[in-house]
C-alpha cells in the first residue's frame, strides 16, 4: 500500500487510522524481536493521535487537503529529537534523554498528521555504514538476517522493508539514506543540502547532513518531500527557494533526457554483478526516451580522503557537547567508530595541521563540487551505482574502518557537493535488492523523481516483499 | 620607575551588547536575572540538534562600533568555533571569529598618544558557575542566563606604556561604547571586562641592538593580566606587574609566559594558567552560520545610525560654547543624551544665558533645567528697556555716586547695581546691569 491507496481507504472508510495504527505495531511486534529496527516505541502516543484523526475524518473529509500525510505511519531515526519521546542517537551517552522540543521536521510531520510510530536504530551518531555501529542491538536485512540492512540509517531501512511503517526517515551525511535504501529495495532520498531543516536533528557533520527518508515507492517519497521541504528561521544554512509540488510532475515523459555515466565509478572494486544490473536500467531508460553518454568527474579520486578530513573535523566538534556534565554518560562512553573520528578530527583541525588537512580537503572539496557543475553542463542527471557491492554479512567488515568507508564510495562524492541524489530499485541479483542512484544539480529533486518514477512504474521492483532468509 | 625598562601594554576588552535578545537564539537578553536559568532555551543550552541564528542587531552594533573606533570593515566576516570544555560552555566550544573578524584597524586616542585597535569582533558569552556551600556540601551550579549574550571583543596593538594610560584607554572606551548606546558596560556585573598582556622592554639592550630602527621589538614574553572589574584594580594590578616583572629581570631571568589574576584585596596578581597548559582552540568555520556579506548598501544604513564623532562633538563644543571636555563629559553618556543637552545650550544662547555657566551649575549645583538654573541665579525677566528707565531714575536721586564713580572710585557701582534692583523689585543678572549702569556713566 502506498500514501495514495491509505488515503483512499481512511476516505472511504475501508479502515481506520487506528486500525491502521495497530496494524502498523503488530508488523513491528512480529519481526522486530529478530530485526532490532527500532529502540523506542510510541505505541500509546500513536492510537491516541490515530483515534484523534478518525474523529477529524469523520467531520471532515477535506481534512487531507490540510494534512497530507494524515494517518500515515512513520518512524524517525534516533537522530531526530522528538518533545517527549526518548532520543538516543543510537548511543548509550545519552540513552535516557527525553528531549523538550521537536526538531522542525518532526514538526512539519506531525503538523501533516503523520503518526509517530517510534525510533529507529542507527549506527551511533551517525557514523557507519552497516548499522553495526549501533550501542543497541544490531539491526538485520528483512531479505537475509545474516546480512547488513545498511546505515547509518539501519533501522528506519528495515522497518520501512519489512512493512512497519510507511516512511522512515534518516540523515544523509556520506550515504546513511541511500546506502539501507539501495540494501532494503527502497526509494531513499538525500536532498540538496539546505532544502530541508536540520533544526533538531542531532548533527553529525553539519555541512554535509541532509535530512532525508525512506520509502516504499517513489510516489510516497516525493509526497514526504513537500511535508519536509522548505526554509526554516530556526537554521540558516536552508535556502528560500520555492518548494516544488513534486508529486505533480510525475509520470511526465523523460524523452530527450540526457543521462551522463560517470566514468570513474565504473572501476576496479565494483562488483561484476551489480555493474550488469545498472547496465541493464540504462537499457531500460533509453527505452524510455532518455539518452546515455559517458561523463568524466576527474577529482574522484580525492573524495573519500577529503570527506574523511572534512568529516571527523565536524564530527570531534559536535561531539564535544556531550562532556558528562549535563547528559549522563562520560566520555569514555563513546564507542570505537566515535573515539576514532574524534581523535581524527582533533588532529586535522588542531594548530600546525589546519592547513594541511582541514584547508585543503575544503579545497578538494571546491574541486568535487566544480566536477558535478560541469558535468551538468552536458548531461540532465548522472546514474551510478549506489553500493560497489551488494549487501555484505553482518561482522564481514566491522574490524576494516577502512573497507567499510569504502562501502560508501559512490555515495560521499554527493554529499560533498551538496547536491541530491535519490536510490531507486535497479534490480534483484542472487535475491539482494542493487540499488541505482540518480544524481542532479542542486534543488533538482522535482527531475529526480520524474525520472525515478517512470522507471519504477516500468519495473515495479518494489511489489517484491523480503522473505526474512535466515530469519 | 628608572627608565631601564618601559612597560609595552595591550588590551583585550569584552563587552556584554545590551541587546533584546541572545547572539544565537530568541532568549530574552538578561544576564543578571535574579532567577538562574530562566532565560534559556535548546539552543544557548547547547542541546543535541539545537542550531544557532546570528542576531542582525549585535552584529550592526558590533559594526557601529568598529566604525566609532575607525575601523575598517569587512566585507566577508563569518564565525568560527573556539573549542574548549569548561562546564560554563555547553556546547564545548564558543563562537566566535577568528580570522575574519567584523571590524579591523582602528584608532583610539589617549593623551600619551593614539592606541590602535587590532580588531573589533563579536562571539557569545558563556554561562555562569556559582561555587557555593549548600546542606555542607560544595557544589558548583550553573546559570545559563548569560550562555549566549552577544559579547564584543575589542582588541589593542601594544601601543600602551603605562598604567595610567591604560586605564584612560579603558576609560575612553567605555565611553564611546556607552555613547553609542550599545552596552551599559556595568564593570562590577561582568557587563563590561579588562585583560591587559603586560611585559616590559629593557630599552638599553634595545637601544644597542636597533640603533637605526625607531620601531622596538618586543619582548620574547608576555603575561596576561585576566579578570579586572574595575579602572582602579586595571591601574593597580598592571602597575604590580610591572613592579613584579622588573625585579625577575634585574636577577637575569625572564617572566614566564601566563595568565594571572587580580586579587584586589592584597594587590596583588597571582598564577592562573601558564603556557604549558594553554589551549589548542581548534578553530574552524561554524558549519551552522553561513558567511556574512556586508554590502556597501547595509553598511551605509549603519553609517547612518552613527552619531556625531565623540572626539568632534567634544571639540565642537569647545568652540562653539567654550565648553571644557572633561567637565560637560560627565553630563551625558549616549549620543541621544548629548543631542538633548545641546538642545538645552540652545535654548541658553537664545536667551542670553552663558553656556558655560549653565554647565558649571550642572555638574556642581546638579541643576538639570534652564529655570532651575534662572532661579539659581535669581534672574527674573526683565528688559533692558524696561531697565533703563530704573537706572536713569536712580542715577538721578544719587548724584553723589556718580560723582563718585566718574572721580575713580569704582567700586560705588555695585551700590548703584543695588539700588536698581530694590528699585525694580526684581533679582537681575549683576553682570548684565552694571554693564548697562557703565552705559549711562
Amino acid at each position: 500500500m502506498t500514501i495514495k491507496d491509505i488515503e483512499e481507504s481512511l476516505k472511504k472508510g475501508v479502515f481506520s487510522c487506528q486500525e491502521l495504527v495497530k496494524e502498523s505495531f503488530s508488523t513491528i511486534k512480529k519481526h522486530d524481536k529478530k530485526i532490532n529496527a527500532f529502540l523506542t516505541l510510541n505505541e500509546e502516543q500513536a492510537l491516541k493521535q490515530a483515534n484523534h484523526y478518525d474523529n477529524l475524518i469523520k467531520k471532515d473529509k477535506n481534512i487531507f487537503d490540510e494534512k497530507p500525510l494524515l494517518g500515515i505511519p512513520v518512524a524517525l531515526k534516533d537522530l531526530f529529537t522528538t518533545k517527549d519521546i526518548r532520543t538516543t542517537a543510537g548511543s548509550k551517552i545519552i540513552g535516557d534523554y527525553n528531549p523538550p522540543f521537536d526538531a522542525t521536521v518532526v514538526k512539519k510531520l506531525i503538523d501533516a498528521g503523520a503518526i509517530i510510530i517510534g525510533k529507529t536504530n542507527e549506527d551511533a551518531w551517525g557514523h557507519g555504514s552497516s548499522g553495526e555501529n549501533t550501542d543497541y542491538e544490531v539491526t538485520r536485512n528483512p531479505y537475509d538476517l545474516n546480512r547488513v540492512p545498511g546505515g547509518s540509517s539501519s533501522g528506519s531501512g528495515a522497518a520501512v522493508a519489512y512493512g512497519g511503517v510507511l516512511v522512515g526517515t534518516g540523515t544523509d551525511t556520506g550515504s546513511s539514506v541511500r546506502l539501507p535504501a539501495g540494501f532494503c529495495n527502497l526509494v531513499g532520498l538525500k536532498p540538496t543540502y539546505g532544502r530541508v531543516s536540520r533544526y533538531g536533528i542531532i548533527a553529525m557533520a553539519s555541512s554535509f547532513d541532509s535530512i532525508g527518508h525512506m520509502t516504499r515507492t517513489v510516489y510516497d517519497n516525493a509526497k514526504v518531500l513537500e511535508v519536509t521541504a522548505g526554509v526554516d528561521p530556526f537554521d540558516s544554512t536552508t535556502v528560500p527557494i520555492k518548494v516544488d509540488q513534486y508529486t505533480k510532475k510525475l509520470g511526465q515523459s523523460i524523452k530527450g533526457m540526457k543521462i551522463g555515466l560517470p566514468k570513474e565509478y565504473f572501476v576496479k572494486g565494483l562488483d561484476d554483478k551489480v555493474s550488469n544490473s545498472i547496465k541493464n536500467s540504462l537499457k531500460i531508460l533509453e527505452k524510455l526516451g532518455a539518452t546515455v553518454k559517458e561523463v568524466s568527474l576527474p577529482h574522484t579520486d580525492y573524495a573519500m580522503a577529503a570527506y574523511y578530513i572534512l568529516v571527523p573535523s565536524e564530527v570531534s566538534s559536535n561531539l564535544s557537547r556531550y562532556d558528562g556534565i549535563r547528559y549522563g554518560g562520560s566520555r569514555e562512553m563513546f564507542g570505537a567508530e566515535a573515539k576514532r573520528r574524534i581523535m581524527l578530527g582533533s588532529y586535522t583541525l588542531s594548530s600546525g595541521y589546519y592547513d594541511a588537512y582541514y584547508l585543503k580537503a575544503a579545497k578538494v572539496r571546491t574541486l568535487i563540487k566544480r566536477d558535478f557543475e560541469n558535468a551538468f553542463k552536458e548531461v540532465d542527471v548522472l546514474i551510478v551505482p549506489t553500493s560497489p557491492t551488494l549487501p555484505f554479512k553482518i561482522g564481514e567488515k566491522v574490524d576494516d574502518p577502512l573497507q567499510m568507508y569504502l562501502s560508501d564510495i559512490f555515495l560521499c562524492p554527493v554529499n560533498l557537493a551538496g547536491i541530491p541524489g535519490l536510490n531507486v530499485q535497479s534490480g534483484f541479483v542472487d535475491g539482494f535488492p542493487v540499488g541505482m542512484q540518480i544524481i542532479g544539480p542542486q534543488f533538482s529533486e522535482e527531475l529526480l523523481y520524474k525520472v525515478a518514477y517512470l522507471f519504477e512504474q516500468e519495473t515495479q521492483y518494489y511489489k517484491i516483499r523480503p522473505k526474512f532468509k535466515n530469519g | 620607575m628608572d627608565k631601564k625598562y618601559q612597560p609595552i601594554i595591550g588590551m583585550e576588552t569584552h563587552v556584554e551588547l545590551k541587546t533584546k535578545s541572545g547572539m544565537f537564539c530568541g532568549c530574552k537578553n538578561d544576564p543578571d536575572a535574579k532567577k538562574p536559568n530562566i532565560h534559556t532555551c535548546p539552543v544557548c543550552l547547547g542541546l543535541p540538534g539545537a542550531l544557532p541564528v546570528a542576531n542582525k542587531k549585535a552584529i550592526e552594533w558590533t559594526i557601529k562600533l568598529g566604525l566609532a573606533l575607525g575601523c575598517k570593515i569587512n566585507k566577508l566576516s563569518k564565525f568560527d568555533r573556539k573549542h574548549y570544555f569548561y562546564p560554563d560552555l555547553p556546547k564545548g566550544y564558543q563562537i566566535s571569529q577568528y580570522d575574519m573578524p567584523f571590524c579591523y584597524q582602528g584608532k583610539v586616542e589617549t593623551s600619551f598618544g593614539p592606541v590602535r585597535i587590532t580588531r573589533v569582533h563579536l562571539e557569545e558569552d558563556t554561562g555562569k558557575l556559582i561555587h557555593q556551600n549548600i546542606n555542607g556540601h560544595n557544589v558548583s551550579l550553573i546559570d545559563f542566563n548569560r550562555s549566549g549574550v552577544p559579547l564584543v571583543e575589542v582588541v589593542t596593538e601594544p601601543d600602551i606604556f603605562s598604567s595610567v594610560q591604560a586605564k584612560e584607554y579603558a576609560k575612553k572606551l567605555r565611553q564611546i561604547i556607552r555613547y553609542l548606546d550599545i552596552s551599559d558596560c556595568d564593570m562590577e556585573k561582568g557587563g563590561m571586562r579588562l585583560e591587559a598582556n603586560i611585559s616590559l622592554l629593557n630599552v638599553k639592550s634595545q637601544m644597542t641592538n636597533n640603533k637605526s630602527n625607531s620601531k622596538f621589538k618586543l619582548p620574547n614574553y608576555k603575561v596576561e593580566l585576566k579578570n579586572i572589574n574595575s579602572f582602579r584594580f586595571l591601574e593597580r594590578g598592571i602597575e604590580y606587574e610591572i613592579e613584579r616583572q622588573r625585579e625577575i629581570l634585574e636577577s637575569g631571568k625572564t617572566p614566564i609566559q601566563e595568565t594571572r589574576g587580580y586579587n584586589a584585596e592584597k594587590n596583588i596578581t597571582f598564577t592562573q594558567r601558564t603556557k604549558e597548559e594553554a589551549a589548542d582552540y581548534r578553530y574552524f568555520p561554524d558549519p551552522d552560520l553561513p558567511p556574512i556579506n556586508i554590502s556597501e548598501k547595509w553598511l551605509n544604513e549603519i553609517k547612518s545610525t552613527l552619531p556625531e564623532p565623540f572626539d568632534g562633538l567634544f571639540k565642537r563644543w569647545q568652540e562653539k560654547y567654550n565648553l571644557k571636555p572633561e567637565l560637560v563629559e560627565l553630563l551625558f553618556e549616549t549620543a541621544e543624551e548629548s543631542k538633548k543637552l545641546e538642545e538645552l545650550f540652545k535654548k541658553c544662547i537664545k536667551e542670553k544665558l552663558s553656556v558655560e555657566k549653565f554647565v558649571n551649575a550642572m555638574v556642581h549645583k546638579k541643576i538639570k533645567t534652564i529655570e532651575e538654573f534662572k532661579k539659581m541665579t535669581n534672574i527674573d525677566e526683565v528688559s533692558d528697556d524696561d531697565l533703563k528707565v530704573i537706572i536713569e531714575k536712580i542715577l538721578k536721586v544719587n548724584p553723589k555716586a556718580v560723582a563718585d564713580y566718574k572721580a575713580g572710585k569704582i567700586n560705588t557701582i555695585n551700590f548703584l547695581v543695588g539700588m536698581v534692583m530694590r528699585e525694580a523689585k526684581k533679582k537681575i543678572e549683576f553682570q548684565r546691569l552694571q554693564d548697562l549702569i557703565k552705559s549711562f556713566l
